[in-house]
């Protein structure tokens, strides 16, 4: 056991601050799901990826900086110490790049990574339905191969920042008698094609966070296809770990919540009783553990390991804290009284608003400690 | 970087495992409940020939010269095998006695690390010392936080209730005119601390043991147990109440590698107090939250004294209690982390070598 980074860690952190400092934003942007907000955010990435630091880890001819998993996480920790915004792709860049990186061809790597990485193409992902939310794979929507396209039809849901993106990764039944999890591809849509209809969806805060999306008979090149036809599900199922997992929730986000909750905590301390300052405390030590889970996830992974069902336990783990966390801030700042009527306070509602559905997406919670029992601990389905 | 356990530590962790997995059996546990074996006896002898009992005495004193992450690895078999011998305490008492020097250390070191010794420790904290009732030598806390070494023939001892039978507390005195302190001061302060976190480190790394020990037999029993024609392992209730006790083990495991790293290299964390409170506080509370969860899905047979699993119960509720409750040490977290001791936030988990 070594946690100690070596001199080439220290590096490569300093190297990141350095930059972060110099050309993060200084104030907060506008939420990414507004016309305005969705701009600013891509202007953001597109100067991220001048610098080289739009996604660390990927390899430098698709525009990353070939750092391993743990440069990875120090970019992470160094980029929320920063204060830097959100990411808009996070869809493209966290979850359907490495897929990818793992399925794709040659072509579709070239093709699709680059413009990934600058945001001049942002991704939604496209696996919900009116019929298939826990139950994935009771999917409906069809793509069916008529020489060297598919022909696609039928409704996604929930598309996280649909209202904005260009392009949508989705599942569609390819084989019409099939079910369930066979018969299922995995195809990459642009979202400009004739045929399609995307209907923004407000969320909670009222701004669309959301879409729906419609398929007349659109048309879409075979070589769209990422992975074999009728072998979605696996790769859907590849993209889920990353969700799950260390790419789309690295710790430094928890740490940085955790943080900003201490502070407010030691603002108001005369007026927090002593029961909910405990509570704050035992979130810093989850958001701890959540850190140092994570490393040693990523020594296991880098000495060669694999990753597989465990990442329904990060899940759980990262959106319980984070839930939580903004639940006692708002008591924190309930207890304050009306004073409390700022931006703090917008920014932790808001906060919490988003929070409540981590429980949600990503596949539910109950989902995954049903996955938990089952795959990890062996108990009979 | 690299936060994996060293594969020999792994080697030596897997060996005690078979060892105790064969040579203590819970009915050698409940022989030694119903006073019909000793602690410190065949079995003790035969974990010194493994090196068990001075894994942390330095090789010249007949030991292993391992470091306390190495130790909380075995810990964590001890914790599994619900063993009652008295490893806790060779780990707390090793160093304090290698620290105090001298003669003390030059006689009793190579006796613990042979087996032929106990050493039971105490703190100005605590009222009870464990495991006083095996032991030949105890060092103990007097006046003014003094630190005392007491043959145990001198004390007097008179044994305290246990919610675990496994667990010997004792309240004991002595006459300090007659044993004259080895350490005052803040010396002999700064020697209580370190023991206290000795201490706290060697209940959390048990309590991993317990925690998966309990959650294991409970997946197994739920997998066997037919109701309403079906294992009741397959209803949901059962399966998401043993997924959160996985949850709470496995994010409880790395605060324990890393308390026991930390304590391991102290000189370079000014934290580690708070990293073993955290460790202490979370390892014990999954094994709490395991016993209980444990005992819900046994239903009544796990109400029973022949069912086992009381044994890994009961060492959950001691392991909670002893070296500082839960209120303890989370009060020993959240005073320095409100009190703004030290920087947190992203990029302070571990020391980065930038100033901030
Ligand atoms: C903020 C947010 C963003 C999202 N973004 C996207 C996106 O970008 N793309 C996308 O495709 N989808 C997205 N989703 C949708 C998300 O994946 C689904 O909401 C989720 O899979 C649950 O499906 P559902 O909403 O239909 O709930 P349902 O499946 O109808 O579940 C309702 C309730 O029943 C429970 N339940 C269902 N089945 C079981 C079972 N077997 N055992 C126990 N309990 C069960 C659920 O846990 C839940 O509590 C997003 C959702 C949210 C909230």
């Amino acid at each position: 056991m070594e946690l100690r980074y070596t001199d080439e860690q220290r590096a490569f952190r300093r190297e990141a601050r350095e930059w972060l400092e110099a050309n993060v934003p200084s104030g907060p942007l506008p939420s990414f799901d507004t016309a305005e907000g969705a701009r600013l955010h891509r202007e953001w990435e597109a100067k991220l990826n001048a610098g080289g630091w739009a996604m660390v880890p990927w390899p430098v001819e698709f525009g990353g900086r070939g750092a391993d998993l743990f440069e990875w996480l120090i970019f992470e920790e160094e980029y929320y110490r920063a204060g830097a915004p959100k990411r808009i792709n996070q869809n493209g860049i966290f979850l359907l790049g490495p897929t990818i990186m793992e399925f794709g061809t040659k072509q579709q790597k070239a093709r699709f990574l680059p413009k990934m990485a600058s945001s001049e193409e942002v991704w939604a992902q496209g696996w919900s339905e009116p019929n298939a939310g826990s139950d994935m794979a009771n999917i409906q929507a069809t793509a069916l191969r008529d020489g060297g396209h598919y022909i696609v039809n039928g409704q996604k849901t929930w598309a996280s920042r649909g209202a904005f993106a260009d392009w949508l990764f989705g599942m569609f039944r390819s084989d019409p008698d099939s079910e369930r999890h066979r018969g299922l591809s995995f195809i990459l849509v642009p979202l400009n094609l004739p045929g399609i209809t995307v209907r923004p969806i407000p969320q909670l805060d009222g701004l669309p966070g959301f879409a729906e999306v419609f398929f007349d008979d659109v048309r879409v090149p075979a070589e769209n296809r990422l992975g074999e036809e009728g072998a979605g599900w696996r790769v859907a199922m590849a993209t889920a770990g990353f969700e799950r997992g260390l790419m789309l929730r690295s710790p430094a986000r928890f740490q940085h919540t955790a943080q900003r909750l201490v502070s407010l905590c030691r603002a108001h301390r005369e007026l927090v009783g002593e029961a909910l300052q405990d509570e704050v405390a035992r979130c810093w030590i989850g958001a701890e553990a959540y850190a140092l889970e994570t490393y040693r996830t990523v020594s296991k992974l880098l000495a060669g390991g694999k990753i597989g069902s465990e990442s329904s336990l990060n899940k759980v783990f990262w959106s319980e804290l984070d839930l939580r966390m903004h639940e006692l801030a708002l008591q924190i700042l309930g207890e304050c009284g009306p004073a409390s009527e700022n931006a703090a306070a917008a920014e932790w509602l808001d906060g919490y608003l988003f929070a409540l559905s981590g429980p949600i997406y990503a596949g539910t919670n109950e989902i995954q400690r049903n996955i938990i029992a089952e795959r990890i601990l062996g108990m009979p389905r | 970087m690299d936060f994996r356990s060293a594969e020999e530590h792994l080697l030596l962790q897997q060996s005690l495992r078979d060892f105790l997995a064969g040579e203590f059996p819970p009915a050698k546990l409940r022989a030694l409940w119903a006073g019909e074996a000793q602690r410190g006896g065949a079995l003790w002898a035969a974990l010194a020939e493994l090196g068990v009992c001075g894994m942390l005495i330095a090789e010249e004193h007949g030991g292993l010269g391992l470091d306390l992450v190495a130790a909380a690895n075995m810990l964590e078999e001890a914790g599994r095998a619900a063993l009652a011998e008295p490893l806790a305490s060779a780990i707390v008492a090793a160093p304090l006695l290698a620290e105090l020097g001298g003669a003390l250390a030059e006689e009793w070191l190579p006796q613990i690390a042979a087996g032929r010794a106990v050493v039971a420790v105490g703190h100005p904290l605590f009222a009870a010392v464990e495991d006083a009732d095996c032991a030949q030598l105890l060092l103990l806390p007097g006046a003014q936080f003094a630190l005392h070494a007491v043959p145990r023939a001198a004390a007097q001892c008179e044994s305290l209730p246990s919610s675990d039978p496994s667990r010997f507390l004792a309240k004991v005195s002595f006459d300090s005119d007659a044993h004259p302190p080895l350490a005052e001061g803040a010396r002999a302060r700064a020697l209580w601390d370190a023991v206290l976190l000795r201490g706290a480190l060697t209940c959390a790394a048990q309590a991993i043991g317990v925690c998966e020990q309990l959650l294991q037999m409970s997946v197994a029993y739920t997998s066997e147990r037919r109701q309403f024609g079906k294992p009741v392992g397959s209803f949901q209730a059962l399966k998401h109440k043993l997924a959160d006790v996985k949850l709470k083990l496995e994010y409880a495991r790395p605060l324990v590698q890393r308390a026991a790293h930390s304590l391991a290299q102290q000189a370079e964390h000014p934290q580690c107090g708070v990293h073993i409170s955290m460790a202490k506080l979370l390892a014990c509370e999954a094994a709490e939250f395991a016993a209980r969860q444990a005992l819900q899905c046994h239903g009544a047979i796990g109400y029973t004294w022949e069912q086992d699993l009381h044994i890994w119960m009961r060492r959950a509720w001691s392991l909670a209690q002893s070296w500082g409750s839960a209120r303890f040490h989370l009060s020993r977290v959240r005073e320095p982390l409100l009190g703004g001791a030290f920087p947190i936030g992203p990029a302070t988990t571990f020391a980065t070598g930038e100033t901030t």
